[in-house]
This record gives C-alpha cells, sequence and structure tokens, in this order.
C-alpha cells in the first residue's frame, strides 16, 4: 500500500488542526511514515538523528537573539514607536501603510516590533481611529471595525512577507535547511536576497490597499449623511 | 574537519551554549513549577548540538524523542526573565535616540557582507555578523557585558521549544524522503499536471502551498511537505531554480496563512485585542491582498525560476 505512507502528511495536519504539540507531532509523523515505510526502528533513529544534526542550520538565528534582546532593552521600541508618532495627522490609510513599511523594514532587519499587542492595539489603532474621527467627525461601530481589521493586517502584510529577507530569520534558514537535506545547495544569502521582490511588492500591494480603505471610509461617511 | 566546518561547529557550540543557560535560568528560578524538566529539555538540545556530531546517530534520534515526549506532557515552561521596565527603556532611548537601531542594521548588513567578501560561508556569515553586531551593541549602549547572556537567553526562553521547529521539520522532510512519501505524493499530483507545463506546475505549487497552510495554519509545516512531494519534483527537477522555488514557496504560503483562522495567533487573537464586534474582520480585510500576492507569487516564480 503506497498511500499509507502518506499517514505522516495526516499525522502532521490533525496535529496542528488540532492545536497538540507541535513538536511531538512533527516527531510522532516522522517515526509513523518510518514505521509504515518499513524501515527497522534503529534505521529510523539513525535518520532522524542525522537530519536533526545536519539541519541545525535551520536554529542559527539563535546566535543574533543577544543583540535584539540588548537592542530592546535599550529603548529600540521606544525608538520605532517615536518614528511612527510622526505620521500625525495624516489619514486614517497613511497611516496604517506608513506602519506597514515600518513593519516591514523591522521584519527585514530582524526587528521584533512585538506585532499587536504592542503596536497595534496602543498605537496604529488609535491613530488611525483618531484621524478617521477628525476627518469625519464621527465614524460609525462597522467603520471602526474595518479600520481595526486593517489596522492589524498592516502588521501580518509587513511581518509575513520581509522576514525572510534577513539571512538569519528562522523562515530563511528553514528554507537551507530543507533544500540542502533534498541535496540541493543553496545558501542563506541567496534566499534572503531572492526574498526581497515579494516583500517589496508586498509593501505596494498592501499601500493601495490601505489607500482604497481611505475611499471606503469617505463613501460611508457620505452614505451616512444621506 | 575543514576550516568552515570548524567555524560552524565553534557557531553550535555557542548555540548550545546558549540553551545550557536557558536550562540553568529555570533551575535557578524558585517560582519555577517545572524546573527539573524544563532543564533538561534545554540540556538535552544543548547536547546535541555540541556533541551530536560526534556520537552515532541513532543516540541523537533518541534525543529528538525524549524532547517531543517532554513538551507534549507540557513539562517545559519559561522562567522568570529579568525584562526591562518601560521607564527604563523610554529613558535610554531618549538619551541614545536613533542610533538604537545601528547594532540591529549592523546584524543584517554584516551577514550579507561577510557572506559575499569573506571565505567562510553563508552560514557562518550569520554568526560572524551577530558577534560584530554584539560588540557594536556593546559601543552604543555601553551595556554590561552580561546584558548578553541576560537578554539573549531571555528572548530564546521567550521564543521557547517551537524555536526548534523549523529544524525538527526540515529533518522530518529528509525522513519523509527516505521513506518515499515525496514519490507517493508526486504519483497522486502528477494526474493534475500535464506534462511540460511549467506555468500548471509553478501554479499548482503556490496553491499547494498556500491551501496546505490555511489547513494546518502553519506555513513552515507545509512548505516540508509540499516542496517534498510537489516543488522538487515537478519544479526543481524540470530545472527550476530552486533559490526561487524555496524562497517564493514559503511565502507563498504565507498567502495562506493571512486567510485561515487557524493563525490564530495573528488573525484572531489580535481581534479580541482590539474588541472588534466582528473577530473575522482582520482575515476579511487581509483576503484581497493574499489574492493578490498568491498571484504574484505565481507569476514571480514562472518568471523568475525558469
Amino acid at each position: 500500500m503506497e498511500l499509507l505512507k502518506l499517514i505522516g502528511v495526516l499525522i502532521v495536519v490533525i496535529g496542528f488542526v488540532l492545536k497538540k504539540d507541535t513538536i511531538a507531532t512533527v516527531v510522532i509523523a516522522g517515526v509513523v511514515t518510518g514505521l509504515v515505510a518499513g524501515m527497522p526502528f534503529i534505521e529510523i533513529l539513525n535518520t532522524l538523528g542525522k537530519s536533526f544534526i545536519s539541519q541545525r542550520t535551520a536554529t542559527l538565528f539563535v546566535l543574533t537573539l543577544p543583540v535584539i534582546g540588548i537592542s530592546e532593552r535599550y529603548g529600540l521600541k521606544d525608538k520605532a514607536v517615536d518614528l511612527i508618532k510622526k505620521a500625525k495627522g495624516a489619514t486614517a490609510g497613511r497611516i496604517i501603510s506608513l506602519y506597514l513599511a515600518v513593519r516591514a523594514l523591522a521584519a527585514a532587519f530582524s526587528l521584533r516590533l512585538g506585532g499587536h499587542p504592542q503596536f497595534v492595539r496602543p498605537l496604529v489603532n488609535p491613530m488611525a481611529q483618531a484621524a478617521a474621527i477628525a476627518k469625519f467627525d464621527h465614524v460609525d461601530e462597522d467603520t471602526e471595525d474595518t479600520i481595526k481589521g486593517y489596522s492589524a493586517a498592516s502588521e501580518n502584510f509587513g511581518n509575513f512577507f520581509a522576514q525572510n529577507c534577513f539571512m538569519g530569520a528562522s523562515g530563511t534558514l528553514l528554507i537551507v535547511a530543507t533544500l540542502n537535506g533534498q541535496g540541493y545547495e543553496v545558501n542563506a544569502l541567496q534566499i534572503a536576497m531572492m526574498s526581497i521582490p515579494v516583500a517589496v511588492i508586498a509593501v505596494l500591494v498592501g499601500v493601495v490597499h490601505n489607500a482604497f480603505l481611505d475611499k471606503k471610509l469617505a463613501s460611508s461617511v457620505k452614505k451616512g449623511e444621506k | 574537519m575543514s576550516r568552515n566546518v570548524i567555524i560552524a561547529e565553534f557557531f553550535y557550540c555557542v548555540i548550545g551554549l546558549t540553551f545550557f543557560l536557558v536550562g540553568m535560568k529555570a533551575l535557578k528560578d524558585k517560582t519555577h513549577a517545572k524546573p527539573i524538566t524544563t532543564a533538561i529539555f534545554w540540556f538535552i538540545l544543548a547536547f546535541t548540538f555540541i556533541v551530536g556530531p560526534y556520537v552515532p546517530h541513532w543516540v541523537t534520534g533518541i534525543c529528538v524523542l525524549c524532547i517531543a515526549a517532554l513538551t507534549a506532557s507540557k513539562r517545559v515552561i519559561q522562567s522568570k526573565s529579568d525584562v526591562p521596565t518601560a521607564e527604563a527603556t523610554r529613558k535610554s532611548a531618549d538619551k541614545l535616540g536613533y542610533k538604537v537601531f545601528i547594532p540591529a542594521l549592523s546584524l543584517a548588513f554584516v551577514a550579507v557582507l561577510a557572506a559575499t567578501f569573506l571565505p567562510f560561508g553563508a552560514n557562518n556569515a550569520i554568526g560572524i555578523s551577530a558577534a560584530v553586531a554584539l560588540v557594536v551593541a556593546f559601543v552604543i549602549t555601553k551595556a554590561p557585558a552580561k546584558s548578553a547572556v541576560i537578554d539573549g537567553t531571555r528572548l530564546m526562553d521567550n521564543v521557547g521549544p517551537v524555536g526548534i521547529l523549523p529544524q525538527l521539520l526540515a529533518a522530518l522532510g529528509a525522513l519523509f524522503t527516505a521513506a518515499g512519501v515525496g514519490t507517493v505524493i508526486a504519483k497522486g499530483v502528477s494526474t493534475i499536471i500535464p506534462d511540460g507545463s511549467k506555468l500548471i506546475a509553478v501554479a499548482v505549487y503556490c496553491i499547494g502551498m498556500a491551501l496546505f497552510t490555511i489547513i494546518m495554519g502553519n506555513g513552515f509545516a507545509a512548505f516540508s511537505v509540499i516542496t517534498v512531494g510537489i516543488g522538487i519534483p515537478f519544479l526543481i527537477m524540470q530545472g527550476a531554480d530552486p533559490v526561487v522555488v524555496g524562497a517564493l514557496g514559503l511565502t507563498a504560503g504565507y498567502c495562506g496563512t493571512l486567510l485561515t483562522p487557524m493563525a490564530a495567533n495573528f488573525n484572531i487573537m489580535p481581534a479580541a485585542l482590539l474588541e472588534t464586534k466582528d473577530k473575522y474582520v482582520i482575515i476579511k480585510s487581509q483576503a484581497p491582498v493574499a489574492l493578490v500576492m498568491l498571484l504574484v507569487h505565481i507569476i514571480l516564480m514562472y518568471i523568475l525560476a525558469f
């Protein structure tokens, strides 16, 4: 039964969907796949151990943590807040776009801005809401929700699509380790450089998206006046 | 061992030492609920990083089973860290100004420069940049030397056991290949990809990454399965550049992350944090961008990979 070999994939899917412990899910999927494929247990342990050692590349990001930690202690996030606060007086969409650009740059340099709890809730969303109120006097609950959605989304866009531009990012290293494990010689510099186009395009697409938000706000307020 | 391997092993020892210190931190934490098992988890990891290459591979295999057993039984938890106060970071930010960005910026720039101009390889360049940036950080912040340990272990503990996930997933990919899983997926997928259609193969790979990520909520896990099953047989073995396939493959998966409530910590928890009426409002705002970006990935990969 060839199809039985897919049981490992199934275990990974079920484990992640049911939010089981990720590490155990992955290890169990590997061991079961090996057993189903008829590998002797000692052979499974050998393969698992050997690939775990050769894939240590994927964990190199740990080396960058002291620098990031010290920078945080000495006010990195506070200065990022200062930078974004300069956007006072802009429209809601533009404030969100500025945060998107800052977030993408930060991700590309592996700065952990801490995302939704540390920036979106206390800073980006209130600034965007205030900008909308300043311009339209009043925003209804649905509009408020929409602005919240866009604010939170910009955090994800910037974070996801730009993070692999950093050579020491865990995503970049996962790509390198996976391909090396399959016999393809690629390195972190190549992957980081090849991740730049998507990062740039994602910021542009996000900025256009946010410009539409400003239009949407203007038209929904007009509708409300009628 | 070649020179570059020796340097790489040195950096892996530094990582091992970091794990060891995170374990020690748990042991020293008097308020910790599970100090012993937490410490054992980190000590085993440290062992695999430092000693792993010199012992039979099945020993490391057993170590991996042990760490999985420890995390599965929820015996690994964070210990207390010396977290800087808001007042302290604000005060220092006002004093240092935008200079505080320099250490992190040099981390990225030195890595690129070292990978390009030094003969030690791209992986070692990451370690070299970390060392240089640490010196820059000490010069700019005048932090005491112990900060490197305090803040390094603080962040590592913050990341927690999940930090090892990319490495485990890459190892899972290797095991899948050894067991022939990729071949089975490839056989199934070959029925929907007409012979030689590169565009359709690219589309199937990118959409497959996004769909699998939507189901699992995790792009990393999707990457190891879909790349082994689709990316390698239908793209790389047909002449696509592995750098392009790998780099764009993972971010194609992230388009799926933007669309799924499974990625709760990105899409659902923040909605609760922002006290939205509609808990799916973030996913709704993200959907148009996610779909445009998925299309961008397919076009970019088709143009750049062949």
